[in-house]
């Protein structure tokens, strides 16, 4: 964190001022584990396994704050008797199908539930990556539940847990994360020691967390954690995710993504969502309890900011001329499909995946296979240049007489030459205001867009073809202002904060959006940024002169609430757990809900309120029940449906491990995806043979002076001063073994690539024990490619691409690798070395492990 | 020069003395520093922004002279950032100020070694081309058993995470209307 959010890190140092203890796990010492209290090194890929250790060790101790666990998680819910966990299946759960790798999760159920009629099947959820809905709203439950609130019944969610976890214990912790026990006892006598009334412990990650092929079960190990410790929804606690672009919040909220409409509402899929009523209804799930309810009311207002005076009921507001998933349309699924030449156009918005995206080659080798391309960006970057620049070019692979791709390279306006909002890591929008106008031919996305829509809905004016429709209808007249016809961001941000159709005044919350057409809104969630005609993310209250919540500093959805589920921060009756963390409580006198926090509850349902037998949305949430976007109003410890590899994390070994599992006989994650394409080559890992042609584990992070693919850092001169030079970590020892010596060179080889870098030998890397024996780590940053000031091999052309099946992100946070010394070979040389490596491991090209692995003796799964 | 006005220009007499103990301010000034005005002094206007890079959201002061960025400061009213910025966000007039920025459009042909320029409008226009092009030969109308599809899988977008809320609305609208599934960014990477 002191590395890569800096200025996010000085909060950490001013509770470690004001007593909090700080542990830092990274497999790397970096300037926070300087900072920290304790530093634990660990071995990429093994987090699981740590936290399983934790969840075991508060289980076993009792250590657990009992009365926040048993009113607001779902630790006393009784699951049925078909569930069977992975410590009965070697590390499968029941209901894994074989033929296509993943879970009929049925049996992972609620005692006397029904799984959900409208729930997709497992694979269709793997390939829309429909667990990114989940991040404003819980997986479909039915909110009436069997309860053992003594937490004794076997087949109680707080006893499953324990057989669960029964195995993680320290020995294990050590043997799997090399981790050594008093280190590891160390961290988890602090963090449960720091629980309870008075108070909270917080867990901060970043994608060293998610970009695995289990990231997701990474995040709920942790929310398992904090539930059990009562750190959700009160002040210092939560799980905090440092995301590392201005506005990748913003991007997810109102998504430039394809399986996502703005709001978490899913794209529609071909089979499963037909009709505007199928649609609503799969998010709806009718009869489920909590917000999630009026899902037919934010998608009609999406439909009707969309196509305005088009969308009427008549015509269910023109939800006919959605396009429709069918499967993965993914980035990697599409980069895939550009070497396959299925793909004809690209356009590149400030983002440079021929650096920045696992398996550089691939990306390369897809954009050549382009009719054209747009590249808009501040600078040349190497996504823009790689038919002239790439290192294809040097192996013959790409040859600029031969390679088709057309390419635009438009100038961007830069983020002080146009005005908009950028949501940050906490859900915050700030309004940016404009300084200057772009230089040149830059322009901002929204000039580009705007016009680019304005241009083919001119071309099309006179078509009468149906597929023509949805662009001739849309709403597209925003006002435009300046010499360029600049549209108007704050028209944008008011179409969708929402407003009343006939009178325009602007909508104050969500809950004033009607479902008859007579409101629209572009995305739900964001409703309030305009509340009172005011664009409330421009506000700037100084600090200072704010409460420490600062409610008058831009503008946070929801309802410019700071913590979510903020209900948690007071007891079941309603009163703060303590004095010292009062957050969010019950006035009963004024019979309402108060704080210094937007409360996240209905704010005149008192604590003492209890649904009527079968009620469903919001009047379905009992008064004490703060996690009022979950089908039962409960904190999820275990997941009955909704997370795709299992409803309790397991440690899985990364693809590319040099270790077998030692906790199970499944080696990675089963319900993985993959893709089997020639160019998507593996090395192997236990028990496959030949893992020790790439012996050693390396991964890869950011430096404080560049930025993801350098395009924003590479070419500014003070920052490439800073560091100027492709380099890896490398531990002395390691440097011994290998013969590396320090400010020389060293390459390092994959199944994909070959890349070199300087040698920094240095203890912040140190070999770890793991399974008996010794394991070697090396680092690399990733922001190196061959534009800009500085230039040097890109680390993610190391990777393959393997991804989690949640969410559909890829592993590049650990992957195996050999190490020499010296420059890598150039030219044709460079292919021969790859594929002698894929020779030596016995690999064909496009071979993956099977989903389940076969022990030694090839006995069958399932079979305990 | 006389002693008294000698040793009142030595910096350590000022600091002992007079009312910068810490000798961070007017205790170390020289009549050359004396004379000298801060760029955010003497800035034509001020504009309230955020910093590009990380999510943190740091605050920044985008100070303007002459239609110009003169200066990028950390801006102390905000409560996350408190005034601070980290080597990237204090490079911010760098970045925005780089001469290596592009500011024309560059076109490479089919083939081509070279670049070559193009007006913005013409390649506006020829992107629109290209994009409905595509389209029309990629479009699906419906599925094997003639459930909906109305889309196309001919084009693709990547980016997002850098850009503003309301540029990625209206990249989603415009690609959803066009029929254009495929649209990511790194949010997924
Ligand atoms: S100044 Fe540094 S920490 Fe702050 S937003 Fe910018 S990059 Fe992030």
């Amino acid at each position: 964190m002191a590395e890569a959010h800096p200025v996010g890190f000085q909060w950490v140092m001013e509770a470690k001022r004001r007593g909090a203890k700080v542990f830092h796990i990274d497999p790397r010492f970096t300037r926070t584990s300087a900072l920290a209290d304790s530093y634990l090194p660990i071995r990429a890929g093994s987090d699981i396994a740590l936290l399983g250790g934790v969840i075991r060790y508060i289980l076993d101790n009792e250590l657990d704050f009992r009365e926040y666990v048993v009113a607001y998680t779902n630790a006393a819910t009784i699951v049925t008797e078909e569930y069977a966990d992975t410590e009965d299946m070697h590390g499968l759960f029941s209901g894994f199908n074989d033929d296509n790798a993943t879970y009929d999760q049925s049996s992972w159920r609620y005692e006397g539930h029904t799984q959900a009629a409208t729930t997709q099947d497992s694979e269709t959820q793997r390939e829309t990556a429909a667990g990114l809905e989940n991040e404003s709203h819980g997986a479909p439950v039915g909110g009436e539940t069997e309860r053992d609130e003594t937490l004794q019944h076997p087949r109680c969610v707080y006893q499953i847990l324990k057989r669960h976890y029964a195995r993680y214990t320290p020995e294990m912790v050590e043997r799997v994360c090399g981790i050594p026990q008093e280190k590891f006892l160390e961290l988890a006598q602090a963090w449960t020691e720091n629980s309870g009334r008075d108070r909270t412990g917080m867990l901060v990650y970043s994608v060293g967390w998610t970009q695995h092929s289990v990231g997701v079960q990474y995040i709920r190990t942790g929310a398992i954690i904090q539930l059990l410790l009562g750190n959700v929804g009160r002040p210092g606690g939560g799980v905090m995710a440092l995301r590392g672009h201005a506005s990748i919040q913003g991007s997810t909220d109102i998504p430039t993504l394809f399986n996502l409409l703005p709001g978490y509402l899913p794209m529609p899929h071909h089979a499963n969502h037909p009709t505007l009523a199928k649609w609503v209804d799969s998010i709806a799930h009718p009869g489920q309890k909590g917000f999630w309810g009026n899902a037919r009311t934010y998608g009609v207002n999406l439909l009707k900011a969309y196509w305005g005076a088009a969308a009427t009921a008549d015509n269910d507001y023109c939800y006919g001329y959605l396009p429709r998933m069918t499967g993965d349309h993914g980035t990697y699924q599409q980069v895939l499909d550009m070497i396959d030449g299925k793909i004809k156009g690209y356009f590149l918005l400030g983002q440079n995946p021929a650096v920045g995206s696992a398996h550089g080659r691939a990306q390369r080798l897809g954009m050549a296979n382009l009719d054209w391309l747009v590249v808009r960006d501040l600078f040349m970057i190497e996504s823009a240049t790689f038919w002239q620049n790439a290192p294809e070019i040097e192996t013959g692979e790409i040859m600029p007489a031969e390679c088709r791709t057309e390419v635009f390279f438009l100038p961007a306006a830069s983020h002080v030459e146009k005005e908009g909002t950028f949501t940050q890591t906490q859900r915050l929008l700030q309004w940016r205001e404009k300084a200057v106008e772009p230089p040149g031919d830059a322009r901002s996305e929204l000039w580009f867009f705007y016009h680019l829509g304005r241009v083919i809905r001119e071309r099309l004016a006179t078509s009468t073809r149906p597929r023509d429709r949805a662009l001739l209808d849309l709403a597209w007249d925003y006002p435009t202002h300046g010499p360029h016809a600049e549209p108007s961001a704050e028209a944008v941000l008011l179409e969708i904060n929402g407003y009343d159709v006939t009178s325009g005044r602007p909508l104050a919350s969500f809950t004033e959006m009607k479902d008859d057409g007579s409101t629209a809104g572009g995305c739900w969630i964001y409703t309030g940024v305009y509340a009172d005609g005011v664009n409330q993310a421009a506000r700037r209250k100084p600090g200072a002169e704010q409460s420490l919540v600062a409610p008058e500093w831009g503008w946070a959805w929801p309802a410019n609430r700071r913590i979510l589920y903020n209900r948690a921060s007071a007891d079941p009756d309603g009163n703060p757990w303590s004095e010292r963390k009062r957050y969010v409580w019950w006035d009963a006198e004024k019979g309402e809900w108060t704080g210094y926090d937007v409360p996240d509850f209905e704010k005149t349902k008192p604590p003492s309120y209890r649904p009527e037998h079968g009620a469903s949305g919001v009047a379905g949430i009992a008064g004490d029940d703060p996690f009022i976007l979950q089908g039962d109003g409960k904190g999820w410890l275990y997941a009955p449906t909704g997370v795709l590899d299992g409803p309790l994390p397991t440690h899985y070994e990364p693809v590319e491990s040099p270790v077998r599992n030692p906790l199970y006989r499944q080696q990675a994650n089963p319900t993985r995806k993959v893709y089997t394409h020639p160019i998507n080559t593996l090395n192997p890992s236990p028990p496959e043979p030949y893992s020790q042609v790439f012996p050693f584990v390396f991964t890869v992070s950011r430096l404080t002076e560049h930025h993801t693919a350098g395009g924003m850092s590479r070419t500014v001169s003070p920052l490439a001063e800073l560091q100027p030079e492709m380099f890896v970590e490398v531990s002395p020892e390691l440097a011994v073994g290998r013969g590396l010596t320090h400010l020389g060179w060293a390459h390092l080889v994959t199944a994909r690539a070959a890349i070199e870098a300087r040698v920094l030998v240095t203890d912040r890397l140190t070999p770890l024990r793991v399974d008996g024996r010794i394991i070697h780590q090396v680092w690399l940053p990733y922001h190196f490619g061959f534009e800009g000031l500085v230039t040097g091999d890109s680390a993610n052309d190391l990777f393959g691409i393997s991804l989690d099946p949640n969410v559909l992100i890829q592993e590049s946070k650990v992957g195996t690798c050999d190490v020499r010394p010296g420059r890598r070979p150039t030219g044709p040389a460079l292919l021969d070395l790859v594929a002698d490596y894929q020779r030596r491991a016995g690999i064909t090209p496009g071979q993956h492990a099977p989903a389940v692995t076969e022990d030694n003796e090839g006995k069958e799964h399932g079979a305990s | 020069m006389g002693v008294r006005s000698w040793i009142e220009g030595w910096p350590v007499y000022r600091q002992l003395t007079g009312t910068d103990p810490l000798g961070r301010g007017t205790a170390a000034e020289s009549a050359g520093s004396r004379a000298l005005t801060a760029r955010t002094d003497t800035a034509d206007s001020m504009a309230r922004s955020v910093c590009p890079y990380c999510a943190v959201g740091c605050g920044q002061r985008v100070y303007v002279k002459d239609g110009q960025v003169s200066q990028i400061e950390g801006d102390p009213d905000s409560p996350i950032s408190r005034g601070r910025l980290c080597p990237k966000g204090a490079a911010s007039k760098s970045l925005v100020t780089s001469p290596l920025r592009q500011t024309t459009v560059r076109y490479r042909r089919p083939y081509g070694t070279e670049w070559e320029d193009l007006d913005l409008d013409t390649a506006l226009n020829m992107i629109a081309d290209r994009v409905l092009a595509a389209r029309d030969e990629t479009w699906e109308d419906v599925d094997a058993e003639g459930r909906p599809l109305n889309r196309t899988l001919g084009f693709s977008s990547l980016g997002g995470a850098t850009l503003d809320n309301e540029e990625n609305y209206l990249i989603k609208k415009l690609f959803t209307a066009m029929g254009a599934l495929q649209i990511e960014n790194q949010a997924r990477i």
